[in-house]
């Protein structure tokens, strides 16, 4: 190891009750910011966790509809017209909606339902672990995720309830097809969807559009958008990136994440800072004898920035096991936390930058040394 | 006609400002070569030490010029300072300034290591140092481990393993016992005995003054006439 990377390390480890402190600061401060950025990819993917599993070149939506979940209707005749739009090979619709759940005790719960062909051009349930979804062409025939078992008084295939007063039973059973707003999905054949949520037969939430090989999505976005004034026709990109901006900063959901990482921001920058210069502070005369002894001042902060890369570094790696640790156990919640490779190399950047500007309190400190004062003690 | 390592010419230093202001040096000219041990005494608050900080480019004079190693320090920045410092001069210190996290090698090292040597030729170095002041067996100690001595001989090992051509020591065996201020003296003055370096030794110490061989007294920031016999070529001008 160079000199320099050994007397820094040295220092550091000199006073351990304080590196300790320091090390638990910045631990505290990533992981804070680790759960927030964590909780807000997870929350964005779990916003368009339809939108990502529907077999759709495009979206198209009332104009305006802000999300997957926007219970805004369609005439269910602009299936035609899409039909008629050159480049369309075909077109499936969509209905969704809120209704009510008959528990066994005979007291209702809130569920979200979603209706659509079985067929593969469909948004049909995904990870199914029981029965099938070929099933749910049956009638009363719904699919229920097995986290919400005890939310909808059932336990497996074969569980029977009304919903909306018509008779329901559970056909497919997935897993892991969780809601963010914590109310159950249940998965229905369109037209048993629609009797559940109270839709006319002439309406249509959304409808999931296919293209012919070889058309310009472009162009055949322009030509819908001509031909029906009254939709937006999106990409499942375009339309993710809608949802998520109207669930994460419409509702102030992200700010309030962003407000927590940059919290945990402001703690660790602050502690490290503190620790920092008051090491330095002690080995203030260690510092003034380098300079003393014709030490370059760019020496003396590579010291110091060193101090502050390896507790940086040693921070992170604490940080990153606790936060792995806490995607495990969040990992079949209603909302887990979501780490990705990019999220922790920006992390490890942030907290590197966190910890080398925070030594640049004490570098201010170094900075004014007088090496004479070595002569005098 | 070689230059000295060290000149002083017509050097003053005022210290502090307004009511606390002190004129420590007052029109001190001084010139060292090399070879010789040169031994500056005086009573405490005589200005030895800030003579020696002048002389040594860590303070820079109020008045009049100081060339070390024919660089002025005149106007010159911290930087310059400490570049012409790291080029020419050793600096031992009373306290010993010791780095206490790093070994006695390290610390000699240390010295190399900020002059962008490193690796084995530097640790090498650094013990052929250790070996000059008799201390190689306790490369692998850290300063705690060392005695006062000891510690001092790992200061003087770090002030000359980059060979500087002049060695400054501010009162070296002030923090000693008369022994092991008897071995340091012994080391540095073997060191002054090499042609193409100075040693200049501040104390207040008179029983070393026999060591010496040119020695210098300072009162009231004004160089004496010198009294000892001398080897080297000196000045003094503008005493009282």
């Amino acid at each position: 190891m160079a000199l320099v990377a050994t007397l820094a390390s040295r220092n550091l480890l000199h006073d351990r009750l304080r590196f300790v402190a320091t090390l638990i600061g910045i631990v505290f401060s990533v992981v804070l910011v680790m759960v927030q950025m964590g909780l807000y990819l997870g929350f964005g993917r779990m916003v368009t966790t339809m939108i990502d599993h529907a077999p759709a070149d495009l979206w198209v939506v009332a104009r305006g509809a802000k999300s997957f979940e926007d219970l805004s209707l369609l005439d269910a005749q602009v299936g035609n017209r899409l039909l008629s739009i050159g480049g369309v090979a075909g077109v499936t619709p969509v209905v969704i909606g809120f209704s009510g759940w008959r528990l066994p005790s005979g007291g209702m719960t809130p569920v979200f339902v979603v209706g659509s062909n079985v067929t593969p051009d469909g948004l049909r349930p995904w990870n199914v672990v029981a029965g099938s979804v070929e099933a749910l062409a049956g009638s009363d025939a719904v699919a229920v995720d097995k986290t919400y078992y005890d939310r909808l008084g059932v336990t497996g295939i074969g569980g029977r309830t009304e919903i909306r007063g018509r008779p329901a039973e559970v056909a497919a059973v997935t897993d892991g097809v969780r809601s963010f707003t914590t109310t159950p999905y249940v998965f229905a054949d369109l037209d048993n969807a629609r009797a559940y949520i109270g839709l006319p037969a002439n309406k249509v939430s959304h409808f999931l559009v296919r293209l012919k090989a070889g058309a310009d999505i472009r162009h055949v976005q322009n030509d819908i958008h001509s031909a029906l004034p009254d939709v937006d026709a999106l990409t499942p990109a375009q339309f993710g990136q809608r949802s998520r901006s109207f669930w994460l900063f419409g509702t102030g959901a992200g700010a309030a994440l962003f407000a927590g990482a940059l919290l945990g921001v402001i703690v660790g920058t602050v502690v490290v800072a503190q620790t920092l210069y008051s090491s330095t502070k002690d080995h203030l005369y260690e510092f003034a004898t380098l300079r003393a002894i014709g030490c370059s001042r760019s020496y003396v902060y590579t010291v110091i920035v060193l101090q502050a890369l390896i507790s940086a570094v040693l921070g992170f790696a604490v940080a990153a096991v606790i936060g792995f640790a806490v995607v495990a156990a969040t990992a079949n919640s209603s909302l887990p936390i979501v780490i990705t490779p990019a999220l922790l190399a920006a992390l490890l950047l942030l907290t590197v930058g966190m910890c080398v500007g925070s030594a640049f309190a004490a570098i201010s400190r170094v900075v004014r040394l007088d090496p004479a004062m070595v002569m005098a003690r | 006609m070689t230059h000295p390592i060290i000149a002083a010419n017509n050097v003053s230093k005022t210290l502090g400002n307004g009511a606390t202001q002190v004129q420590a040096l007052k029109h001190v000219d001084l010139s060292l070569n090399g070879g010789g041990l040169t031994m500056l005494m005086g009573p405490s608050g005589s200005g030895k030490t800030t003579l020696l900080s002048v002389l040594g480019g860590m303070l820079t004079p109020s008045e009049g010029t100081v060339l070390i190693g024919g660089a002025s320090t005149e106007g010159a920045s911290p930087d310059r300072l400490a570049e012409i410092r790291r080029s020419h001069i050793g600096f031992v210190f009373q306290t010993f300034h010791l780095f206490p996290t790093l070994t006695a090698a390290e610390n000699v090292q240390l010295a190399l290591d900020i002059r962008g040597e490193r690796g084995a030729a530097a640790r090498f170095k650094a013990r052929q140092a250790l070996t000059r002041v008799d201390l190689v067996h306790r490369a692998a100690a850290f300063p705690r481990e060392l005695s006062g001595g000891e510690q001092q001989r790992v200061a003087i090992a770090r002030a000359i393993v980059a060979e500087p051509a002049a060695i400054l020591a501010d009162e070296p065996t002030a923090a000693l016992d008369s022994v092991n201020g008897q071995a340091i003296m012994t080391i540095l003055s073997a060191i002054a005995q090499e042609p193409d370096r100075a040693v200049l030794v501040v104390t207040h110490d008179a029983r070393l003054a026999a060591l010496a061989d040119r020695l210098l007294r300072i009162e009231d920031g004004r160089l004496l006439p010198e009294t000892a016999p001398a080897s080297n070529v000196y000045r003094i001008r503008g005493s009282a």
